[in-house]
């Protein structure tokens, strides 16, 4: 492998510097070259700058739908991509419902079990047209309104209550304060709303999944509330977190340090769970082995035991499979970006405090 | 509340669920069914809780 610097390493040593060896005891070389200097010795720079990062970063995507996505992510450290994936569990915002006014629940699900289940609903709302909430002031730019409006009649079937039941209500709360209002003035409600939020986004602001069981209703029982989201993030609470989960794994690179023929290739395709070896035909009746798909190892390390003299598993330590899958707020691609802006703008707050 | 009217409260039968209207003085007993134990019903003032 060619350095940007033009001189280049002995192959061990770039072995060791571009790779994690993984042994069937334990992995070696793990921990990367920080210091610049560590090869200047032999005519290797290994500083960072933003022209080797632009030159040598790359992202490829394999897989991309509505709900998740999975991109190779070439050219970071380790704790650029571990700092995109805890930004887009615990920083990036979205929507979620917070507070629950509970008027009636006869149901056998308890009222602070009802309001968690409430919270983890994802909603289909962009958290990018809505403010934080301050002050404890709700307004029609922090939070959306819904309301739950179910029973089950006596002497019928027991009722399973989903998400799609909620009704959002664009004009706000319908609840009205319990204090008495002075006459003449109209009756105060739990949001203040100055306009409708009928035009704030294309889509209705409503559930992402209308098949969530929220609970069960028997006969005779009945539950009525009202719901308001506002926007957090998800350090504060996992409802919050935009990802199902977001996840990287390095690239996984399968060598066969030697020939393997016939029976020993056999073997070594069967002992693979995950099928990442393939036997080649070189006719009159003679195999090998060959690497097919090494994508797939999940490094069981099967293929190494009880001799490591013909395989070596490696991960490439610059090469991360970066996957992401959203709830449902923002499409994962948009995750993404919205992660590097946050970055973005914490490194921006570094340099001015720096300066 | 005022001692010297007592409100009449409803209440719910625990086995045939159906509605007792009580004054104080009076047998906790079902005019239904004859069941002894009667539940108060849950209030409809709005409660708040925090969704987490």
């Amino acid at each position: 492998m060619e350095n940007p610097g033009g001189s280049s390493l002995p192959a061990f040593l770039e072995l060791q510097r571009t790779r994690v060896l993984c042994k069937a005891d334990a992995p070696t070389h793990t921990e990367g070259f920080q210091y610049s200097g560590a090869f200047a010795a032999m005519g290797v720079d290994t500083s960072v700058s933003v022209e080797k990062f632009c030159s040598n970063f790359k992202i490829e995507i394999n897989r991309l739908t509505e709900e998740d996505m999975e991109f190779d992510m070439i050219g970071v450290d380790a704790s650029i991509a571990n700092a995109f994936r805890r930004i887009l569990i615990s920083e990036v915002p979205t929507m979620a419902i917070e507070k629950v006014f509970m008027v009636d629940n006869t149901s056998v699900i308890a009222d602070e079990v009802l309001s968690h289940r409430l919270g983890l609903i994802p909603l289909d709302a962009d958290p990018r047209l809505f403010e934080y909430i301050s002050d404890d002031v709700p307004n029609e730019r922090n939070t959306i309104v819904y309301k739950l409006h179910v029973s089950c009649e006596k002497g019928s079937q027991r009722l399973t209550v989903k998400s799609g039941q909620l009704e959002w209500l664009p004009e706000g709360s319908q609840l009205t304060m319990a204090s008495p209002a002075q006459s003449g003035d109209n009756q105060r409600t739990y949001t203040s709303f100055g306009q409708s939020q009928q035009n704030t986004s294309e889509r209705p602001l409503g559930v992402k999944y209308k098949d969530i069981t929220i609970a069960r209703l028997g006969p005779g029982q009945a539950i009525e509330l009202e719901a308001h989201a506002v926007k957090g993030v998800g350090k504060v609470h996992a409802k919050w977190s935009p990802v199902a989960t977001a996840w990287y794994r390095m690239l996984p690179e399968v060598v066969l340090l030697k020939e393997i023929k016939d029976g020993d290739a056999e073997e070594l395709v069967k002992k693979c769970p995950v099928n990442v070896f393939d036997i080649e035909d070189l006719g009159n009746g003679k195999k090998r082995a060959v690497v097919a798909k090494p994508r797939a190892c999940t490094l069981c390390r099967e293929c190494v035991r009880p001799t490591d003299d013909q395989v070596e598993l490696r991960r490439v330590r610059d090469h991360f499979i970066f996957t992401i899958e959203s709830t449902g707020a923002l499409p994962p691609e948009v995750l993404f970006t919205e992660a590097v802006k946050i970055l973005e703008e914490k490194c921006e707050r570094v340099i001015s405090e720096l300066s | 509340m005022d001692p010297q009217q007592p409100e009449p409260v409803s209440y719910l039968c625990g086995d045939c669920g159906a509605e007792n209207t009580l004054k104080t003085g009076d047998v906790i007993q079902c005019r239904e069914c004859g069941y002894r134990i009667l539940y108060k019903k849950r209030t409809r003032r709005i409660v708040q809780y925090e969704a987490r």
